[in-house]
């Protein structure tokens, strides 16, 4: 009896721990935002067309440099509706139709469509093809009808076509398939049918055809010679001159075909500047009457007077952007012009005939850290009293997009976190009385009525207005974005490398920017002339000593697109955004190697591989390069040359001789090399563990008390190469042509550890590799399904150790240091599985210790994130696994891998043009952070074994305390009555 | 007691002394009547007493060896507990098995109180105990082999490397597709 008692609470009590334990890790609805934040971005704006009817006032379409069409709101510059193209589809001009079309031509031309404005659905879609290839020219011409239909005129592909802009039906065409025929400008004059296509034939002719722009008649045809040739684009100055440069850049050409006859006329830059040197350029713009050309650094304003006669408008030697014309009413055109001066833009807004008049003058107050202004596109309405207001939409040096009106900034958008190359992390500061968290911290009767609420709710008593509240309370919790660590680790910054060379300092609670700097080293400059940012790197994590120092990254970047061109260091204090220090360096940055050493300030030891294999040691130290000397004869690297198919290893030898006698660079030589047979392997991609990855335990243990000893190496490469045949897209090979190779080598010794080929499957290759498993992703082209395989390595060398009392008194040496040229006895086990998904990356959960069990992320081709448990990814998975292994957790066979819809880590969301996904661990071991980035951003938390060591988020904490509180009652209550009790039995 | 207490200080009246006196030694005020030896009575008692004594401790160490016995039956209950609870580690297996465990070092430490009653200078209860002991070292295997079936004992090499950190590498290479 007294046993039964014993054991029932028991019995309830496992009850709900595996009622609790189910396997899908969901989401509620009201728990969206609580951990996660999403940002929507379109990235750097190509094109901007302003909707003039009235339905869209307020709208701007814009294309953009990430392949987006977008709808913004004029007034706070939100995204009503936003597609993103394929990269292969490439946005070449966008404009609107009959009022309520957006238009755009994409694909080199080749794909036109219409989509309706104000909600951004496709009205159809035409393929226009062509004899060649060619610029392409869209034109929405407003008086252009053919049979009452609206015509589109496009130039794409050599061909002109007439599109109806109600149903993309091509009306008519005309080939221009003279072969040297290189179009410049499609003309439509307002207020006829003809249209104008010129362009360059031979490089020294100019050609002109005049077109019926009602029937693709050719009405004329004219050609004149130029004997010198002529340099990059035309300017359209009139609807009948246009101005372009000889082939030196020095002698300016108006080149006018009036009534089909053509007539030239040349002037001398020199003539108009007589500082004139070197060769300009045009800057291309169309503002009938005036162009603009670059030469050295200035900007030179050129007005076109009667017949071809030039003048100049204005010299200036500010940075200069300026806008298409905006036609007024009475044929009047407007531009707008925007210059540099110190920290300050002046916008112009002027009319096209009247340059010394300005419509509008504003200084405005830019941050520095925008950089340049790129891209100017006006837009205008009508004020109260009938006069001409003036809006001006601005894209920046960092890509970003801001809307002026009225001398102010009304908007920004940062749209250059579209476009992010690379991401690292930094821990925030710690919590002292120095640093000033007071700003996010509420008042006390804000906290008080917070806690009334939030007690309304758990009892609820909270009305539907409550509830919101207390959501959105939650929602904006402070607590998230404080700019202190926190205990759990949760709060981070998310440093992040854009394309424009712009550094950001994202706050992980809730997305906000802490900072943004635009790096001066990445600043177009006389000795570096297009700098590019490549990569982040950790350059200073302080944590044990040198506490007071601020965590630093490394940003490298290079000059010029070209391998060779020499290198430039940046090193960014994270907690700041202030630029420490920046070196350019003498040598080429082939490659950044991060060692595992810090010196004694925990700054990371990094070797820089230049284009000649010279290793160069950073910081220059003679710490650093002591404790580098100390290891000097255990470092290596590997170079993987994908062109030619070959990895090489190399070692390092001794300090550099010849023209730099520096004691901080090594020269180098090869070790080995593993060289793929050129007809029948290509390698397309390659992966290795993360460097920080920490791995708990070395043993797996299996069914029955068994024990498998993992892998576990950081010197691991993962290559796959598949039949250059292959290469091409899916399905443009028969199985029998195609097959992909997965390789295994240690990048030490250059040994291949495995090495497996999958016959019929063809690429691309995602990959993942973490502790001693490697996940890839291929097609199989026989079964016409995406596949996921996976390896797992396993030491079968240290399989002998299984002496108990060895293993109790401490006598083996599973711990000792390895070294790599010992010969593993390496065994593999591997299962492939089909997968429903094509994928676009894959990245796998990271936790502290590493004890957690780990969770595939897989970015989706829906531009989703799937965490799939890396149990489903068990080679030891079997149809029917015994009882034993059933308790083990593995799970029984099967051909795919499921897919639960609940398991989208991005739930509703969608990350927009996904590129990568990183995660990050936190303090708390369960917990992974996870960052998705593409032209959205995507920030969650992840636990993929469920939150164990923390209360959950959703814990009753006020259940807990009122139970607490009753039970003190009641023991109080109980322990009066029995006292009374008691002194009645006594009086008795 | 203090009610008694209370009523007695208040005063004595009287008393009784029904105390028996018959064993006393009246040798020196009474003399014995003629034909009475103490002697004799006294042995006679004794005789009495004896044999009940001898009753007593039989008695005692019948009972001495019934409670050395009682576990016994604890132990199947035990086992077939055991054997209910399955060979899957969850709470009521647990349970089950760290009562085993417990009820017989708990009785082991309680040896001496149990006999406590039944001892005695005639009583041999080294057996009952030992038994009793044995019966409880049992008990405790049992438990111990449960706890082992469960795989609560780190019998197995996995036990002692599950936690084992992965081998550190001599030499460092890294590298890549250069950037």
């Amino acid at each position: 009896m007294a046993i039964r008692s014993f054991f029932v609470p028991f019995l309830l009590f496992g009850l709900y721990f595996y009622s609790s334990l189910s396997p899908v890790l969901s989401l509620y609805e009201d728990q969206v935002g609580l951990m996660d934040w999403h940002q929507q971005y379109i990235g750097k704006v190509k094109q901007a067309v302003f909707s003039t009817q009235k339905t869209g006032r307020r709208r701007v379409i814009v294309s953009t440099e990430e392949n987006v069409i977008a709808s913004l709101d004029l007034r706070h510059g939100e995204i009503f509706w936003r597609h993103l193209l394929g990269s292969d589809d490439v946005i070449d001009g966008i404009d609107i139709g009959l009022g309520k079309y957006v238009i755009t031509l994409s694909s080199g031309g080749s794909i036109l469509r219409s989509w309706n404005l104000p909600d951004g659905q496709m009205v159809w879609e035409s393929y226009l093809q062509g004899p060649k290839h060619s610029k392409s020219f869209l034109l929405v011409p407003t008086n252009l009808k053919i049979e009452k239909d609206s015509v589109i005129v496009v130039f794409s592909n050599g061909r002109l076509h007439a599109v109806s802009c109600i149903d993309g039906e091509v009306l008519w065409k005309k080939d221009f398939e003279a072969e040297s025929f290189e179009v410049q400008q499609v003309i439509k004059p307002p207020g006829s049918d003809l249209i104008y296509v010129v362009g360059f034939a031979a490089s020294s002719q100019f050609e002109m055809y005049q077109i019926n722009g009602r029937n693709g008649e050719l009405l004329k045809h004219e050609s004149t010679t130029f004997s010198s040739g002529f340099l990059g684009e035309v300017s359209l100055v009139s609807s009948e001159t246009v101005v372009a440069l000889d082939s030196t850049g020095s002698i300016l050409l108006t080149i006018s075909f009036q009534n089909g006859e053509i007539s030239f006329q040349q002037t001398p830059i020199s003539n108009l500047y007589e500082h004139f040197s070197g060769p300009a350029i045009i800057i291309p713009s169309s503002v009938p009457g005036i162009f603009a050309i670059k030469t050295n650094a200035i900007t030179i304003f050129i007005r076109v007077i009667g017949e071809g006669m030039l003048e100049v408008a204005e010299k200036t030697n500010h940075e200069t952007a300026i806008s298409d014309s905006l036609p007024l009413s009475e044929g009047q055109q407007a531009f707008a012009l925007i210059q540099h001066a110190g920290s300050e833009i002046h916008l112009a807004v002027k009319l096209a005939h009247d340059w010394d008049g300005n419509l509008l003058k504003e200084s405005i107050k830019m941050n520095q850290q925008r950089g340049l202004v790129h891209k100017v596109f006006i837009n205008n309405y009508i004020r109260t009293d009938k006069s001409h207001g003036f809006r001006v939409l601005i894209v920046m040096e960092d890509h970003s997009l801001l809307l002026l009106q009225q001398g102010t900034i009304v908007w920004s958008r940062e749209d250059g976190l579209a476009s992010i190359i690379d991401v690292t992390t930094s821990e925030l500061p710690v919590e002292r009385d120095g640093v000033s968290v007071a700003k996010v911290e509420h008042n006390l009767f804000e906290w008080l009525k917070g806690h009334m609420l939030k007690l309304k709710g758990t009892l609820m008593l909270a009305s539907p207005e409550d509830v919101a509240l207390i959501q959105s309370m939650r929602l904006k919790s402070s607590e998230k974005s404080k700019m202190t660590r926190d205990h759990n680790g949760f709060r981070k910054l998310l440093i992040v490398l854009t394309r424009a060379g712009k550094l950001f300092a994202l706050h992980t609670g809730d997305g906000h920017i802490v900072w943004s700097h635009l790096l001066r080293s990445l600043h177009k400059s006389e000795p570096c002339q297009s700098p590019i940012g490549l990569n982040l790197y950790q350059w200073q994590v302080p944590h044990h000593h040198a506490m007071d120092e601020n965590p630093s990254v490394l940003v490298v970047s290079r000059c010029g697109p070209s391998s060779d061109a020499p290198g430039v260091l940046s090193f960014i204090d994270t907690y700041t955004g202030n630029e420490l220090s920046s070196l350019s360096l003498a040598h080429a940055v082939a490659q950044v190697i991060p060692l595992p050493y810090t010196d004694s300030t925990e700054q990371r030891l990094h070797l820089l591989i230049d284009s000649d294999k010279h290793a160069h040691l950073y910081p220059k130290t003679s710490e650093a390069l002591s404790i580098f000397k100390r290891e000097f004869s255990n470092i290596y690297w590997y170079s993987v040359e994908g062109h030619n198919g070959i990895i090489k290893g190399h070692a390092l030898k001794y300090e550099c001789t010849g023209k730099v006698a520096d004691e901080f660079c090594f020269d180098t030589r090869e070790l080995w090399s593993v060289v793929f047979p050129s007809e029948s392997e290509k390698i397309i991609a390659t992966v290795t563990r993360k460097l920080n990855e920490v791995v708990h335990t070395q043993a797996k243990v299996i069914a029955d008390q068994d024990v498998m000893y993992k892998y576990i190496s950081k010197n691991l490469l993962f290559v796959v190469t598949v039949a250059p045949k292959g290469c091409g897209e899916i399905g443009s090979v028969t199985p029998e042509e195609s097959w992909l190779v997965a390789y295994l080598i240690d990048t030490v010794t250059g040994r291949i550890l495995h090495r497996v080929t999958h016959h019929g499957a063809q690429g691309p290759v995602h990959a993942v590799f973490s502790e001693n498993w490697v996940v890839y992703h291929y097609f199989n082209l026989r079964a016409h399904r995406y596949e996921l395989s996976v390896i797992e390595l396993y030491d079968q060398s240290r399989a002998d150790n299984k002496d108990v009392w060895k293993l109790v008194l401490g006598k083996h040496n599973l711990t000792s240091p390895i070294s790599l040229f010992s010969r593993p006895e390496v065994i593999t086990k591997s299962q492939s599985y089909f997968f429903t998904h094509s994928v676009k990356a894959i990245a796998v959960t990271s936790t502290a210790k590493g004890i957690t069990s780990k969770q595939l992320l897989i970015g989706t081709i829906g531009d989703q994130v799937l965490a799939l448990d890396k149990r489903f990814l068990d080679p030891r998975r079997s149809v029917n696994p015994t009882q034993a292994e059933k308790e083990e957790g593995i799970i029984p066979l099967t051909d795919s891998l499921p897919i639960i819809p609940q398991s989208y880590v991005t739930h509703a969301l969608r990350v927009e043009g996904l590129r990568g996904i990183i995660t990050v661990p936190a303090k708390l071991e369960s917990t992974t952070l996870v960052f998705a980035h593409g032209v959205d951003l995507f920030f969650t938390q992840l636990a993929p074994s469920r939150t164990y060591d923390s209360l959950t988020e959703d814990f009753n904490y006020a259940l807990l305390l009122i139970t607490i509180v009753a039970l003190v009652a009641a023991i109080f209550v109980t322990w009066r009555l029995s006292e009374r009790k008691e002194l009645q039995e006594k009086w008795r | 007691m203090e009610k008694g207490k209370g009523v007695m200080g208040s005063g004595r009246r009287w008393a009784v002394d029904f105390s028996d006196n018959s064993t006393a030694p009246f040798s020196r005020d009474i003399p014995n009547p003629l034909g009475f030896t103490r002697a004799s009575v006294d042995q006679d008692d004794s005789t009495v007493s004896r044999q009940k004594k001898d009753a007593e401790s039989n008695w005692k160490a019948q009972k001495a060896w019934e409670v050395a016995q009682a576990p016994f039956k604890n132990l199947l209950m035990m086992g077939f507990m055991m054997w209910m609870a399955g060979n899957t580690v969850h709470l009521f297996s647990i349970g089950i098995t760290f009562s085993a465990l417990w009820q017989p070092i708990s009785a082991l430490q309680g040896v001496g109180k149990v006999f406590e009653p039944y001892k005695d200078s005639k009583v041999e209860l080294l057996g009952p105990k030992l038994l009793f002991i044995a019966l409880y070292l049992g008990g405790l295997a049992l438990g111990v082999w449960k706890l082992n079936t469960l795989g609560l004992l780190p019998t197995h090499a996995s036990d002692w490397v599950s936690s084992l950190p992965p081998a550190q590498e001599v030499e460092y290479s890294g590298g890549g597709i250069p950037l």
